[in-house]
């Protein structure tokens, strides 16, 4: 594998994570790195587990990685993060969503949510839990989590130095950008 | 200039630039956004929706042949649907250029197979070019054009989830203007009787040799020589994971044009070097090719023919080299997808649940996720149409064996338009005891809501003729009774009403997708009342996401509820109430 940074987005179908993606992958290219950003479309987007990934360095050739590979998991819902922290690198960081989205199995009382979820990513991994539906909450718009994520995100991977304020105003509808700012500054200071 | 994009949007943009005024399509994940980006060029190109892959692929193929540069695009299993008109058209040869996109789903991230269309151009005898990111998508097609105007052969222009939905950096370019070529009636090309065709196949089989001639000197073919011993031959996606892995270490043989194979260029590139290997995707199709040429190489005996690849099973493959992974102790509960809160299918699928006896045979939609738990309301889903069809078949057996089973075929009301009218008329005409079903939720629904016949609007975003299903089963000769789905009493009526009927009766059960955007906004919810619970669960069984158990009794998430009702209706003690009116 080439230098590449990794960076796989986990989460439940309507959680915002391709918005997220496309806000992170205009960053990236716009500080002058090649970029590249896979989706998943079609069935799992209904209610189904769903991944995004983003690779950016000097040259990406592949738009997807496999097992082992990435350099951060972002989990928008705390279950996932367990799912898929497989594709992490061993030295990898988790940011995790603290959470909880019951998939059917667990709604319709097939299963129990798994407990101690965060406790056992952090035997293994290093591991930055957010409250982003508090952080959320906060902001005045539960839907905002997902920009809450990116914040911590951005923080996680030092990312700082990128205009990510300018890019949202270009990406986001001109009525929600404000609280969405306000939903990233909350990411950066968790 | 420069910009981000998908691969799907890079075709359309290719098509643009590349001087096509004709494009025709059936959605279908995941080849979809070609086509709904193929409108931001509407001032240059007719783009339409077309009822399903076969009439799309004729509709390009009229307009190639009227002279127009054309494109029609489809799913993988969208060109079993259109491969009549494509067999005979690669056989008669083109006037304006002609491509297919077939865009093929490794790993059927929203699919029934993995069919590995590069078969189709060996098939059918067309060429057959494949990108290898969006750059190229745009690139690639713009050749795809020559060469089938060239060659005078349709080209199948072949893609894969993993190409069509991961953006990358694009450098555009201006858009050619070819114009229509001349048309004038030649009977002996266009009009497929034997005694021409008897002609065609001969001129086809010399095609395929002036093109594999071309293939070997085609700028689509490139080595990238390094001197090494190890030598690898790839396409289309395997190419990034080959130089994601490798990178500059080995000398690669990236093909682009690969049917037919350009075996010269092949046979040169082993000469080069002692170890040969062959990465692609899915299936040996170039393997079986090259070794058949008497070449030397190893492919599937290393890289697997199962589901899509990535760089990590690439580098195990090639190299045994395993990647170390960790894992948590956590007992990961599956998420499949499930019908949304409000699905205007769950009504049906759980009257279906409820019924003993009861067979219904499916089709591809979002409704096949009644065949998930908790509702697991299904019998078979084949491909778009079977839903009737299929039923059919199975009702009759039933009658043949003197078995007393219900049929219920069922398909939504986009897949109606694709290839349930045959279907229904084939139960009315052979005398099926079975009720076909129409889920008219008004939308094409799990490939993101594309109009379709029943909308009323067109692609281009102009206002058409609207037409029901529920008027077409009547012209066919049905009675229809129309319902409500999620009234689940009226519902069940509705199902016992048809079974018994003398007369042939279909149901139609009408209520729009709740994604559906501009619908009026959902006023009510449900609540549940944890006094009246009685912690039964049979709320849980209607499947829905917003509906679970929380501290002990039944909850129901707010912010998921656009009150249906369905939940309320099953509740026997009255602990579900609507709020907010």
């Amino acid at each position: 594998m080439n230098d590449a940074k990794n960076i796989l987005l986990v989460g439940v179908g309507g959680q915002g994570i391709i918005l997220v993606s496309k806000i992170l992958t205009a960053g990236l290219l716009k500080a002058g790195y090649d970029v590249k950003m896979s989706e998943v479309h079609g069935m799992a987007q209904r209610g189904g587990s769903v991944t995004t990934q983003v690779r950016y360095g000097k040259k990406v050739f592949s738009p997807i990685i496999g097992v082992g590979q990435a350099d951060i998991l972002v989990s928008f819902e705390k279950m996932e993060a367990a799912r898929w922290v497989e594709y992490l690198k061993p030295e990898g960081t988790v940011v995790v969503n603290n959470y909880e989205i019951p998939s059917i199995v667990i709604a319709s009382g097939k299963a129990d949510y798994p407990q101690g979820v965060i406790e056992a990513l952090e035997k293994v991994f290093k591991t930055v839990t957010v409250d982003a539906g508090k952080a959320a909450l906060e902001v005045g718009n539960i839907k905002t989590q997902n920009i809450v994520l990116l914040g911590a995100l951005v923080k996680a991977l030092e990312l700082t130095d990128i205009d990510w304020i300018e890019i949202m105003k270009e990406i986001i509808p001109a009525k929600m950008v404000d609280i969405n700012i306000a939903a990233f500054n909350k990411g950066m200071e968790l | 200039m420069k910009q981000l994009m998908s691969g799907n949007e890079a075709i359309a943009r290719g098509a643009y630039e590349a001087g096509v005024t004709m494009a025709a399509a059936y959605p279908g994940t995941p080849s979809t956004e070609i086509l709904e980006n193929m409108v931001e060029y509407k001032e240059h190109i007719y783009s339409e929706w077309s009822p399903n892959e076969k009439v799309a692929a004729e509709v390009a193929i009229g307009a190639s042949i009227a002279g127009a540069r054309s494109i029609c695009a489809m799913k993988h299993v969208g060109v079993n649907v259109a491969a009549d008109p494509i067999f005979t058209y690669a056989y008669l040869g083109v006037n304006g250029g002609f491509v297919l996109v077939s865009a093929d789903d490794p790993s059927m991230h929203s699919s029934q197979n993995e069919q590995d269309n590069r078969y189709y151009a060996k098939f059918a005898k067309m060429a057959l070019i494949e990108p290898s990111d969006s750059q190229e998508c745009k690139d690639f097609l713009a050749e795809a054009y020559e060469v089938s105007e060239r060659f005078d052969v349709p080209v199948l222009f072949r893609v894969t989830t993993r190409i069509s939905h991961s953006k990358c950096i694009v450098e555009l370019g201006e858009r050619k203007e070819v114009g229509h070529k001349p048309y004038a009636r030649n009977i002996p090309k266009f009009v497929a009787t034997p005694a021409h065709a008897k002609i065609a196949h001969v001129k086809v089989e010399q095609k395929l040799k002036d093109m594999e001639q071309y293939a070997n000197t085609s700028i689509l073919n490139k080595i990238e020589e390094n001197g090494s011993k190890i030598g690898i031959i790839t396409a289309g996606i395997a190419y990034q994971y080959v130089k994601e892995v490798f990178g500059d270490q080995v000398s690669i043989l990236k093909l682009g044009f690969t049917y037919p194979l350009p075996m010269d260029l092949i046979r040169y590139f082993a000469s080069k070097h002692e170890t040969l290997y062959i990465v692609e995707e899915l299936e040996p199709f170039m393997e079986e090719q090259i070794k058949a040429a008497g070449i030397q190489c190893i492919g599937k005996a290393l890289v697997p023919n199962i589901y899509e690849l990535n760089p990590d099973i690439v580098a195990q493959s090639l190299l045994n080299e395993k990647t170390e992974t960790k894992k948590v102790d956590v007992n990961v509960v599956p998420r499949p997808p499930v019908l949304c809160p409000g699905c205007p299918h769950r009504g049906f699928f759980y009257t279906m649940s409820k019924k003993k006896n009861t067979v219904v045979t499916s089709d591809i939609g979002c409704y096949t996720l009644g065949g998930m738990e908790p509702l697991n309301a299904m019998d078979t889903c084949i491909c778009m149409g079977a839903g009737f069809s299929a039923g059919m078949g199975m009702a009759k057996a039933f009658e043949v064996s003197g078995r007393d089973n219900k049929v219920f075929g069922v398909l939504g009301d986009s897949t109606f338009f694709h290839s349930g009218i045959t279907g229904a008329i084939d139960i009315l005409y052979n005398k099926g005891k079975m009720v076909p079903v129409v889920l008219d939720n008004s939308i094409t629904g799990m490939t993101g809501h594309q109009e379709n016949p029943g909308t009323g609007k067109t692609l281009m975003g102009e206002s058409t003729t609207q037409m029901d299903p529920t008027d077409i089963m009547k012209a066919v000769g049905f009675k229809v009774l129309v319902v409500d789905p999620c009234d689940l009493k009226a519902m069940d009526d509705a199902a016992e009403e048809a079974v018994k009927s003398e007369e042939p009766t279909a149901i139609v059960t009408k209520r729009p997708c709740v994604l559906i955007k501009g619908l009026p906004p959902f006023k009510n919810k449900c609540v549940v009342n944890r006094e009246n619970c009685k912690k039964c669960k049979m709320c849980l069984k209607v499947g829905c996401p917003a509906v679970f158990f929380k501290d002990g009794t039944a909850y129901i998430e707010a912010s998921m509820c656009v009150g249906c009702e369905v939940c309320k209706q099953v509740c026997k003690f009255n602990a579900i109430e609507k709020v907010g009116e």
